[in-house]
């Protein structure tokens, strides 16, 4: 039910490359709303004993939550599906107003091969309001490049505090397959 | 309002400030923030004036970086409303350096005194308390706050939630600083970090 489709980087390592660049880049705080995407950087989360995985209720409460773990001293970075970065909206205020790095990493729906037609229309606008909400966008679309995007992202977001979402295509998860 | 012995809003934040100690405490959205700021401006208030709901997860996120720090969140029973999942995922979570505290008028005293959810069904100690908070209480007394104002330096016993029945008494606007880098920045300095 939760299958993927077979897509060319399923067998690849992207997300432990994720899961890498994190980890050079002292994060420590890690909200998320699980989306099937994530779930093997979850996992290595769950598992690191210097990260904390936090599941949250609603994604805005991890823009919230980043803002106070940068008061705090900690680095964070917020994961969620495409459909979560309309949750955020008002909250994405706090980030120029405080002034915290930002990096969120959203895996995509509603795009490249999308099934459930419902994804489609908050899948088609997260790049823009995204971008409206002065969030720089950045996107993966093939495990090769995931390295290279990840270490850009965070560069920018940590040290010129460049609040920044990284968009993993739907191209690169594999669309979701339904089953009965 | 027609009810009895409804504490009065500055008393209790004051008697939750007044020996703060290494507090950090955060206002939410609202009068809350103004009641801080009427103790006294102080490097370890966070005062918001906007993110409505964000409040208590501000406080998380500030308790589980710095777990010998006892953090304090003020807000209103709008403001926690709006955060009620924050509940869940603190009570996940249990950060035993967390306080919360709501200042329940049973109101939005902010655009007019509308009346909140808490007037007349919703109980927020109940849903703490059901989120896995399991000191959660309902305050009504001046000394039940001075009590719980000591457990907030008690950082293994957390996290811990109050609800206190103020009245909806109109109070002078005590306005603390709108500049929120400046604000987040300021407590950074005073915990001992570097600007970027």
């Amino acid at each position: 039910m939760h299958a993927r489709a077979d897509a060319a980087d399923t067998a690849s390592n992207w997300p432990d490359d994720i899961f890498a660049t994190l980890q050079r880049f002292d994060v420590r705080q890690v909200p998320y709303v699980p989306d099937a995407g994530h779930s093997k950087l979850i996992q290595r989360v769950l598992a690191s004993s210097t990260m904390r995985g936090i599941p949250l209720t609603t994604e805005e409460e991890g823009v919230a939550l980043l803002a106070g773990a940068w008061t705090g001293g900690q680095r964070g970075v917020l994961l969620m599906q495409s459909s979560g970065v309309g949750n955020c909206i008002n909250m994405l205020s706090l980030i120029p107003i405080l002034r915290f790095p930002f990096l969120t990493l959203v895996t995509m729906r509603g795009e490249w091969g999308e099934f459930n037609p419902w994804q489609v229309p908050m899948g088609s606008t997260t790049q823009g309001v995204l971008e409206l909400s002065g969030i720089k966008v950045l996107r993966a679309s093939n495990a090769a490049e995931v390295p290279a995007v990840l270490e850009a992202a965070a560069a920018q977001a940590y040290n010129a505090l460049t609040p920044t979402a990284v968009l993993l295509s739907q191209r690169l998860i594999g669309a979701k397959v339904f089953t009965k | 309002m027609n009810k009895a012995n409804l504490l009065d809003r500055r008393k209790v934040v004051s008697a939750l400030l007044v020996d703060r100690k290494d507090v950090v405490a955060i206002g939410g959205l609202g009068a809350s923030t103004n009641d801080i700021t009427a103790v006294g401006d102080h490097a370890r208030n966070f005062y918001l004036w906007g993110g409505m709901g964000g409040a208590a997860m501000i406080g998380l996120g500030l308790a589980l970086a710095q777990p010998k720090l006892p953090v304090l969140v003020i807000t209103g029973d709008g403001e926690m409303l709006m955060g009620m999942g924050s509940l869940a995922t603190i009570g996940l979570q249990k950060p035993s350096n967390l306080s919360i505290v709501v200042l329940d008028n049973e109101a939005y005293g902010e655009t007019g005194g509308q009346t909140s959810h808490t007037s007349a069904a919703a109980d927020l100690v109940g849903v703490a308390k059901a989120c896995g908070i399991a000191d959660s209480r309902a305050v009504t007394t001046m000394a039940e706050v001075e009590a719980f104002a000591k457990t907030v330096h008690d950082l293994s016993t957390g996290p811990r939630f109050a609800n206190v029945k103020i009245d909806s008494a109109g109070v002078e606007r005590i306005l603390p600083s709108r500049d929120g880098t400046y604000i987040v920045n300021r407590i950074r300095g005073d915990l001992g970090f570097q600007p970027i």
